[in-house]
């Protein structure tokens, strides 16, 4: 995921996110799948998943029994915060994990879902490492 | 009947239900049919004038029913309908 926002600088990446719920409601993510920025034109600030590729992950998902989580994208030269384009198009039940990329050494991950309200609440991430 | 493929976000209105069986001729019916057995999911698939919201895309098997007869399109006995999320978003407008 962090090499996909690293790669992609300074484009927008995103993918999904696959893996189970514990009995507690905790999220374990097993899998990630980079698909390609479908936004037309300046990829800069926008990100889109095509149709078919989100056909594709929930296919994938029913073939391996685990469940498609999540959405991961990037904000390059932004901070790891929801923006009110983020908010208005997500979904619920959906983590949305954003990679901040300042520069190539300056990264952070926030992770987001939305509440009952249609606000995004932060979600903790646990046993959590990334590496460059 | 024909088969619907409810996404993954939009599961929990359907009792965790993945695929539903409808018995609706063609899609506008298809939706009207969902939304009266599951009404949790009218807010998430219509807008306030009752049309399919923009941030949902149906498809029939890999083709989006903007290019067929929209929701006029005609449904049969095997006919697969995915809705399907767009997922879409990014960085704010101002640094």
């Amino acid at each position: 995921m962090v090499e996909d926002a690293v790669k992609t600088f300074p484009d927008e990446c995103c993918g999904f996110m696959f893996g189970v719920e514990d009995e507690d409601g905790n999220r374990i993510i097993t899998e990630m799948l980079v698909v390609d920025n479908s936004k037309p034109g300046d990829k800069t600030r926008r990100f889109e998943i095509s149709p078919l590729d989100y056909l594709k992950a929930e296919q994938y998902a029913e073939d391996k029994n685990w469940i498609l989580l999540g959405i991961y994208h990037s904000h390059p030269k932004h901070p790891a915060i929801p923006s009110e384009h983020d908010r208005k198009a997500a979904q619920p039940y959906f983590s949305y994990t954003i990679i901040s990329v300042m520069d190539k050494d300056t990264i952070a991950i926030k992770s987001w879902r939305l509440n009952e309200e249609e606000q995004f609440d932060e979600e903790k991430l646990i046993d959590f490492q990334f590496t460059q | 009947m024909a088969t619907v493929i409810i996404p993954t976000p939009l599961r929990k209105f359907t009792n965790n239900t993945a695929r539903l069986e409808v018995k609706a001729g063609n899609i506008h019916d298809t939706i009207r049919e969902l939304t009266t057995n599951f009404p949790d999911l009218k807010k998430h698939l219509l807008n306030e004038k009752g049309e399919v919201r923009s941030f949902v895309n149906i498809f029939i098997g890999n083709d989006d029913i903007r290019n067929l007869q929209q929701e006029k399109t005609a449904v049969k006995e095997d006919t697969v309908i995915s809705i399907i999320p767009a997922i879409a978003g990014g960085s704010p407008d101002q640094p």
